[in-house]
């Protein structure tokens, strides 16, 4: 019985492991899903919508950075279509120039964590990110889709 | 026989009216009264007008790009085949510097050509017509000043018949409506303002709206979004209808929220933009902050409607 139990249970982590090797596209949608909720309470913080909160700045940037850090992985020649991507094909025909604009997101995003101390510095730190780092490699690889 | 010969007597009659009707129009210098250039205004409407977006030479890195290098090259990909957008740097030989004021003026308010043949409508002048003749003039002049750029683009790449210039005169007489926009006196002058810059310069219909087999906007229908051009894509419904429940997470946007996506490039839902629209924030971020408050009280206030469906959410 208990023998059963463990195959059944190291088959279905089998299963869900390969769900997510398989599944790519998900699995990078959930990750800009997460950093499009941190912006958003970046953004409120900013515009003087909600107080601000270093612990939830700090929490910003440690999302970003988990997201650079897995992106890379998520983008396995594979996945160029299917499961309602946004994905431009560009990124396939320039992977090293996305991986390296993915690295200077993470590194962009640490740095910050370890200046960001008040609004003033958030809001400097933030933008930039925001404007270079986030919509300059969606403005190269990202297709609009809405 | 008497009947064949009045027949064939009215069909050409017919060719002849059309010929004259699908005319390249023009502006004589002699419509053009005295003017001092204000290059600070010609700023506005060149970041207001897009003009680098398509005009400057393109980089792989959209980053790169010097806005003021007009060298042209771009490739706008439609249904009708793939354009290239010309050097409109001062260059006298591959650029507009030889262009006269009139001929820059006839080419934004009639889509005609120093040549006198008929630009095609990619060439957003269906909007660019709506410009008053003081900002279309200090935009000539701003141009001016800008460095020549050598080399011309390449030729269009036109399916036929849609290749035959002549043609867009039948297309102009379906479609174009010359005259600059007039004020409304029952909006403020800030709506007013807003869209003047959104109708005229500033060309957003011409992506925003659905278009027809002959790639003429819907009016009906006119900022209600619809598939991109270039078939990549969607390009968002900016009324009312979509706006309220853009974004993700439904987040219904303000008038502010609008203001600060042209200036920064993030949304209410905390995305920020992609692809072509990344390219227009580009421009919008360079103008001031009353300018593009306009915008978006008058893109604000405009009547929901409801366009073509978008692909789902991702």
């Amino acid at each position: 019985m208990i023998r059963s139990v463990f195959a059944v249970a190291a088959i279905a982590l089998g299963v869900s492991v390969a769900v997510a090797q398989q599944d790519p596209i998900a699995a990078r949608k959930a990750l800009m899903k997460a950093n499009g909720d941190q912006a958003k309470i970046g953004a409120a913080m900013i515009k003087g919508e909600a107080p601000f909160d270093l612990d939830k700045a700090r929490k910003i940037f440690a999302t970003f950075e988990d997201a650079a850090a897995k992106a890379p992985a998520l983008f396995p020649d594979n996945s160029k279509t299917g499961g309602e991507t946004a994905a431009d094909p560009k990124i396939w025909q320039n992977m090293e120039d996305f991986k390296a604009r993915l690295a200077k997101f993470g590194s962009d995003a640490k740095a910050a964590s370890a200046q960001v101390t008040d609004l003033d510095s958030f809001k400097a730190a933030f933008g930039s990110i925001g404007k270079n780092d986030c919509g300059g490699c969606h403005e190269q690889y990202r297709i609009k889709k809405s | 026989m008497r009947r064949l010969m009045l027949a064939a007597a009215a069909i050409a009659a017919a060719c002849v009216l059309l010929w004259f009707l699908t005319m390249p129009a023009t502006v004589p210098a002699s419509a053009l009264p005295p003017h001092t250039p204000d290059l600070d205004n010609g700023r506005t409407m060149f970041d207001i007008g897009g003009c680098a977006s398509c005009h400057a030479t393109p980089n792989k890195d959209a980053a790169k790009v010097e806005r003021t290098r007009l060298g042209g090259g771009l490739a706008l990909k439609s249904p009708f085949g793939t354009f290239y957008a010309p050097n409109i740097s001062p260059d006298p030989a591959d650029g507009i510097g030889a262009w006269s004021e009139a001929d820059f003026v006839t080419a934004l308010w009639k889509g005609t050509s120093p040549r006198g043949r008929h630009l095609f409508p990619a060439f957003p002048y269906t909007s660019y017509a709506r410009m008053q003749l003081a900002d279309i003039r200090d935009l000539f002049a701003y141009l001016k000043t800008l460095p020549p750029v050598a080399g011309k683009a390449r030729r269009h790449e036109l399916a036929f018949p849609f290749n035959i210039r002549r043609l867009v005169g039948v297309w102009k007489l379906l479609f174009f409506h010359e005259g600059p926009y007039a004020a409304d006196p029952a909006l403020s002058a800030q709506i007013n303002r807003g869209a003047y810059l959104v109708n005229g310069p500033g060309h957003c219909a011409e992506c925003h709206s659905p278009r027809n087999f002959l790639g003429a906007i819907v009016e009906s229908r006119r900022f209600a979004g619809g598939p991109a051009a270039d078939g990549k894509g969607f390009v968002p419904n900016i009324t009312p209808a979509g706006l309220g429940q853009g974004g993700a997470d439904n987040a219904a946007w303000t008038a502010k929220d609008i203001a600060t996506y042209l200036r920064d490039g993030m949304d209410p839902s905390g995305d920020f933009a992609g692809g072509a629209m990344a390219e227009v924030i580009r421009n919008t971020s360079q103008l001031g902050d009353a300018d593009r408050a306009a915008i978006a009280a008058y893109i604000y206030s405009l009547p929901p409607r409801q366009g073509p469906k978008p692909p789902p959410k991702p």
